[in-house]
């Protein structure tokens, strides 16, 4: 089901949290809201479910105004951060809650209830467990069982509140594939928040950039990286360089290949992959210093220093290849010409 | 415990907790198991199946039970206000519950006694508009234990109310639960032990008090004389034995009861996956 929130505004006493939010989440998309901690991005969920109720603005639900309805009526699935998956019922009472609670008139019988819930139980791989209580499960557990109890309703819309926060990196990674899989099985409509970029441009198909309360962008995953459109999205999905014109960056950028058409703006975002780097064998590109290097798996990331007589010293971080790097044969103060391909004007 | 636990003290803290259990609690209740065998079995069963003893303790032991009941019911609502709501007062209040417990009972029992007698404040208007007269009758004597005992429930319930994550509430709501629902299937399920030892508490504090009672029951034989007292006015004829066997019995049955809500309490954690 589609999703339209218009004019969406939220208070917290004096603090802003939300302001004018307009939002399209067309049907069976898997999107993410992603910001930084404070941003308002669960804010937005939680009036989305009906948890919270925006002090102005419309939430509409495959068409239906839903504004005034509580979370109860609205139909949707809610998977909270810490899971509050109920401890006091086993993982089969956890998952057989919601059909329970239905009204007498629409109440499937125990019959149906049992089937429905181990084939959910199934569908997270987790059918072994269904008499066990859920302290006794571990957060990655925990985390897809509370997925399938809010799927036991068939939920015209899933949302999902950092379902992936309190996990460990490596059961985290899993689950993002297994949920990417899950939603295309399924294809509801799914929201989810994070401020994990990594996370968001990994798992979602549609990502929402939020700041202070206000969506910066929303497009696809490649759209928000090829083409950021502004300071703060550019700055927060991925690694950036970031050059001032007015820091007297200009000359340097210029040797680098980057022409400054103040038009479009005075500040340069350069993407690490975006910035080439060779052997110092002549004087006139701009040269840096290696400084350090990391290793990020396929890619090794160089810190270089400008050497720049009146610029800033703040490093410059350029992305290869580990081939590449190997066929350098840099080392720490090596001189290196930088070549930068492309960056990102903003004012 | 393991000898190389990283926290010290475990014997010095231990033979502590036993000098103290035996000072306190073991020698005191040793003591009278000790006396009340120099009675016979034939002179022990006979003071205790005395027909005025035998409704002692069903007046001690039922008004428990009922003032343990209506205060566990009462203290949870008491407790979930306190909690859940914000209202002018509340500090007051919150101080106002643990005024029992610092209360002399003996002024519990003469201010009970005078607002619930016939001629008095309150006891004149049940009379008059219900026709129900409080003092002198059980009912005044779990009139009295409710006061003396709804701060153990409330106090009990309240820290687990505190605690309660309230997301479990809203995931409740989220799967169509209507707050009823929400209610009875979430909420009271993860409270119910810690009402339960309040139950415990006050059933406990109520089948030994004395104070705030005597005033207010009247004291009349067979119908609100309660088992405490018939120890104390066993005592004052220099029977000591009978009051023993007295207070003996009491120390069994509320052993046993006490036991019979602690497992009912084991087994109701149990069963909510709480063990």
């Amino acid at each position: 089901m589609s999703i339209l929130l218009t004019d969406i505004s939220k208070n917290f006493g004096s603090f802003s949290a939300l302001e004018h939010v307009n939002l399209e989440v067309p049907e069976g998309e898997l999107v993410a809201l992603l910001g930084p901690s404070g941003c308002g991005k669960t804010t937005l969920l939680r009036i989305i479910a009906g948890l919270e109720h925006a002090d102005k603005g419309r939430v509409l639900i495959s068409g239906e105004d839903k504004t005034a309805q509580s979370v109860s009526q609205r139909g949707i699935g809610f998977v909270f951060q810490h899971y509050a998956l109920f401890r006091h019922m086993t993982v089969f009472e956890n998952v057989a809650f919601g059909l329970r609670v239905k009204p007498r008139r629409d109440r499937p019988n125990n019959n149906v209830i049992t089937k429905k819930v181990h084939a959910l139980l199934e569908l997270v791989q987790l059918d072994f467990l269904h008499d066990r209580y859920p302290d006794q499960l571990s957060g990655g557990q925990r985390q897809r069982i509370a997925l399938a109890r809010a799927l036991a309703v068939e939920p015209s819309v899933l949302l999902l509140d950092e379902p992936f926060g309190a996990l460990d990196a490596s059961v985290r990674k899993d689950l993002r594939q297994w949920l990417r899989n899950l939603h295309h099985d399924l294809n509801v409509t799914s929201i989810f928040v994070t401020h994990d970029q990594e996370e968001a441009m990994e798992v979602a198909s549609q990502v929402v950039v939020l700041n202070h309360g206000r969506i910066e962008q929303q497009g696809s995953p490649s759209d928000i990286y090829d083409h950021p459109a502004n300071a703060f999205v550019s700055r927060f999905i991925g690694q950036t360089n970031i050059f001032d014109l007015d820091e007297h960056d200009a000359d340097w950028l210029q040797t680098a290949g980057i022409l400054n058409p103040r038009t479009e703006g005075k500040i340069a975002h350069v993407r690490p992959h975006d910035i080439l780097v060779e052997k110092s064998n002549s004087g006139y590109a701009a040269s840096a210093t290696v400084k350090d290097w990391q290793h990020l798996g396929a890619l090794i990331r160089l810190e270089l220093v400008k050497n720049d007589s009146n610029g800033s010293t703040a490093p410059v971080f350029a992305e290869m290849p580990n081939d590449q790097f190997k066929q350098l044969k840099l080392h720490r103060g090596d001189k290196v010409d930088l070549r930068i391909r492309q960056a990102h004007w903003f004012h | 415990m393991s000898k190389n636990s990283i926290m010290p003290g475990f014997r010095p803290a231990l033979g502590f907790t036993l000098i103290y259990l035996s000072l306190v609690v073991l020698i005191p209740l040793s003591t009278l198991v000790f006396e009340s065998f120099k009675l016979n079995w034939e002179d022990y069963v006979q003071i205790i199946t005395n027909r005025r003893v035998l409704s002692s303790f069903r007046v001690s032991f039922s008004t428990a039970l009922v003032a343990a009941l209506i205060a566990s019911f009462f203290g949870f609502i008491v407790a979930w206000v306190l909690v859940r709501y914000s209202f002018y007062g509340k500090r007051f209040f919150h101080a106002l519950i643990d005024f029992p417990f610092a209360l002399p009972t003996a002024v519990a029992g003469i201010v009970l006694a005078t607002i619930f007698q016939p001629s008095g404040f309150l006891g004149k208007l049940l009379i008059d508009m219900f026709g129900v007269q409080v003092a002198f009758k059980p009912l005044g004597i779990v009139m009295a234990l409710i006061f003396i005992s709804i701060p153990f429930v409330v106090r009990t319930v309240e820290p687990v109310l505190l605690e309660f994550e309230s997301a479990m509430e809203e995931a409740g709501a989220s799967l169509g639960a209507t707050r009823w629902q929400v209610f009875i299937k979430i909420i009271f399920p993860n409270v119910f032990p810690a009402l339960l030892t309040g139950f415990a508490l006050a059933f406990a504090r109520g089948v030994g008090e004395y104070g705030s009672v005597i005033f207010i029951a009247g004291n009349i034989p067979y119908v609100s004389e309660i088992a405490p007292l018939l120890i104390v006015t066993k005592l004052e004829q220099f029977d000591i034995q009978g009051a023993t066997a007295i207070a003996l019995t009491m120390l069994i049955v509320s052993f046993v009861l006490l036991l019979l809500i602690n497992l009912l309490q084991f087994w109701v954690r149990k069963r909510s996956g709480q063990l």
